[in-house]
């Protein structure tokens, strides 16, 4: 594998005594995608701006390429940024504002011209050179502020929810734009959001933040199949998540009943959160299921129905490409390798 | 609808201030008799000196005001609203007092028998001359119009993004490049009200001078009330250098606007 290009150790921080971030360590891969992803307030933007040099930790180290950076300032660092709201500077054009970096670095003019050029060619924008920036619609503005961070070469591109103002149509296309750039220039992006939709389709690397603590690192795959705990199975996509009890290895109770699991290693009858996803759920004919429900609403998304179906002491959440009978009673199934075993969170 | 509102407005702009800007040009190319005449105009020429060193004093004070309030400002922008209000409040105080009372504070600290004197008589020093004095005259100015450069510069800094700043560094901006390549450029426009705000009454001001300045420092607002109220009365004279004065800070004014954005004009 390749090697950290960045690495956080026992990174804490606090705003007025409040914690925000409370010792957190990760390593990030060289070239990767990663995603920071959590509801807001849980410290992802925080974890940004360490990495960005614009906040000193209250402790803990960050390295970069085995270098510690902890108190190297910002415009000392490998690493470029788009910010939340893009911060391009407004009393200059699209090319100063792209230009800026290399400016500051005293390139020579011709070299700065063909660079600036490169970007405009790699985000879009060929002919917008001497527009204002504020005539710009937001998704112009958007590949402004990525050109202009990518001009300097960063080995590091930070991304603050560069997404978050704009539709969604235009958001897809971003997204896979995105990805498509991070490939191409084979440099690490660290990308920071609340949409989980959106961290899945672009990430490598999901980090799945909360209250100031990262609760999962993994692929997508693993974070939606295999989710540690109920509050990462619940960000992730929807899920059922139920009281259960382990009874022994490979057997899980849940609702009085027994069901086969592949999970092993959590003891003799303890309690556990069981997650089961809405798709993974099969609707049968009551006879044939040990858990049965009423239909209680059926709603088209498009691609299924979603439906909630209310056993005796759960109402479940099933995504279903057919549609059952409102009112009607079905029973319910899943197959061993979908109930998803987690250990009950603390506190 | 629209012309109905604004017609209030235009009666007083034209009565009150295009009727009367009409009479000083008129009372400048006359005579007592009313005859039409270029002398008064020429008669400026000879208080050239006067004008020098009102807009010689009016600068310097506008520079201090401006070299004093701009930390303050970017400063004052970076911390808590709560205290921002505080601070702001500080500095507008002295503006609830009179201005003749705060001025006449000023002679009474600075007297050869004031305070300040009296102060560094305890250690042996002076008595200092610094009560009319021109730097009295610059030190009345700036502590009387320095709210006018704070204000203007506050409301415009204030509304910077912070992310722009950040953003600054992040493209591997110090912080003096920083300063010279974002955030001075996007203060321009409080830069030149506040410059507008101070110079403009401080080429003008007659009290401060007559006051702190004593009879040597005489600046132009005050020989323009001579030809009012003084014993050298000469209304025609002095309509004919208030028109200069006027011409003057507008020249001043287009000029400074050439440094200014093409989007915001300030007071021009």
């Amino acid at each position: 594998m390749s090697k950290n290009i960045i690495s956080l150790e026992n990174i804490a921080v606090s705003f007025d005594g409040e914690k925000v971030l409370s010792d957190i360590s990760l390593d990030i891969k060289d070239k990767e995608f990663v995603t920071f992803l959590g509801p807001s307030g849980c410290g992802k933007t925080t974890t940004l701006r360490v990495i960005g040099g614009f906040l000193t930790p209250d402790s803990g180290v960050v390295k970069f390429d085995g270098k510690d950076i902890t108190t190297l300032p910002p415009h000392k660092r490998n690493v470029n940024t788009v910010f939340q709201r893009y911060a391009l500077f407004p009393h200059l054009n699209v090319y100063e504002n792209i230009a800026f970096g290399l400016k500051v670095k005293k390139v020579p003019d011709n070299k700065i011209r063909s660079r600036v050029r490169e970007m405009l060619e790699l985000v879009n924008l060929q002919g917008f050179e001497k527009r204002s920036v504020d005539r710009l619609s937001g998704g112009q503005q958007q590949r402004v502020a990525i050109a202009r961070a990518l001009i300097n070469e960063p080995k590091v591109l930070l991304l603050d929810e560069p997404l978050g103002a704009l539709d969604l149509k235009l958001r897809k296309e971003m997204q896979i734009e995105l990805k498509r750039m991070q490939q191409r220039l084979e440099i690490t992006f660290i990308y920071v959001t609340h949409d989980q939709e959106e961290a899945l389709t672009m990430s490598d690397t999901v980090v799945v933040m909360k209250d100031g603590n990262i609760l999962q690192v993994g692929s997508p795959v693993d974070i939606y199949n295999e989710p540690k705990n109920a509050f990462v199975a619940d960000f992730i996509g929807e899920s059922n998540i139920l009281n259960g009890r382990m009874v022994k290895d490979l057997l899980v109770e849940i609702s009085g009943v027994c069901f086969e699991c592949v999970d092993t290693g959590f003891g003799e009858n303890t309690p556990v959160d069981v997650v089961i996803r809405p798709e993974d759920i099969k609707l049968v004919e009551p006879d044939d299921a040990h858990i049965t429900g009423v239909v209680k609403s059926v709603t088209f998304k498009g691609v299924h129905y979603e439906m909630q179906i209310e056993s005796y002491d759960h109402t479940w959440l099933v995504h279903s490409t057919k549609a059952a009978e409102p009112d009607s009673t079905v029973g319910l199934t899943f197959d061993p390798y979908d109930i998803h075993i987690m250990n009950k969170m603390e506190g | 609808m629209k012309k109905v509102l604004a017609a209030p407005y235009l009666v007083w702009m034209v009565v009150f201030i295009l009727v009367p800007l009409i009479m000083v040009a008129y009372f400048a190319v006359t005579t007592a008799d009313g005859a039409f005449t270029f002398d008064n105009l020429a008669a400026v020429s000879q208080y050239a000196n006067i004008f020098i060193r009102s807009i010689w004093l009016a600068a310097i004070s506008t520079v201090i005001c401006l070299v004093i309030a701009y930390p303050l400002v970017v400063i004052l922008a970076r911390i808590n609203v709560s205290y921002q209000s505080t601070v702001l409040m500080i500095v507008m105080l002295p503006m609830w007092m009179n201005f003749l009372l705060r001025t006449y504070a000023w002679m009474t600290l600075l007297g050869n028998n004031g305070l300040i004197n009296m102060f560094l008589g305890l250690f042996g020093l002076g008595p200092f001359r610094l009560l009319n004095t021109q730097g009295a005259v610059v030190l009345g100015m700036v502590y009387n119009y320095l709210p006018f450069m704070i204000l203007p510069l506050y409301n415009v800094i204030v509304k910077i993004d912070k992310s722009v700043i950040d953003a600054a560094h992040d493209l591997g901006c110090s912080n003096f490049q920083t300063f010279v390549k974002v955030l001075l450029p996007l203060s321009i426009p409080g830069v030149m009200s506040g410059i507008t705000m101070v110079f403009v009454p401080a080429i003008s001001t007659f009290i401060i001078s007559r006051m702190l300045g004593g009879g040597s420092n005489l600046l132009i607002g005050d020989l323009i009330e001579m030809q009012f109220l003084g014993n050298s009365y000469n209304p025609n004279l002095g309509a004919a250098i208030s028109l200069v004065l006027m011409v003057i800070i507008l020249f001043i004014m287009v000029i400074l606007n050439q440094f200014d954005d093409d989007e915001d004009r300030v007071l021009m």
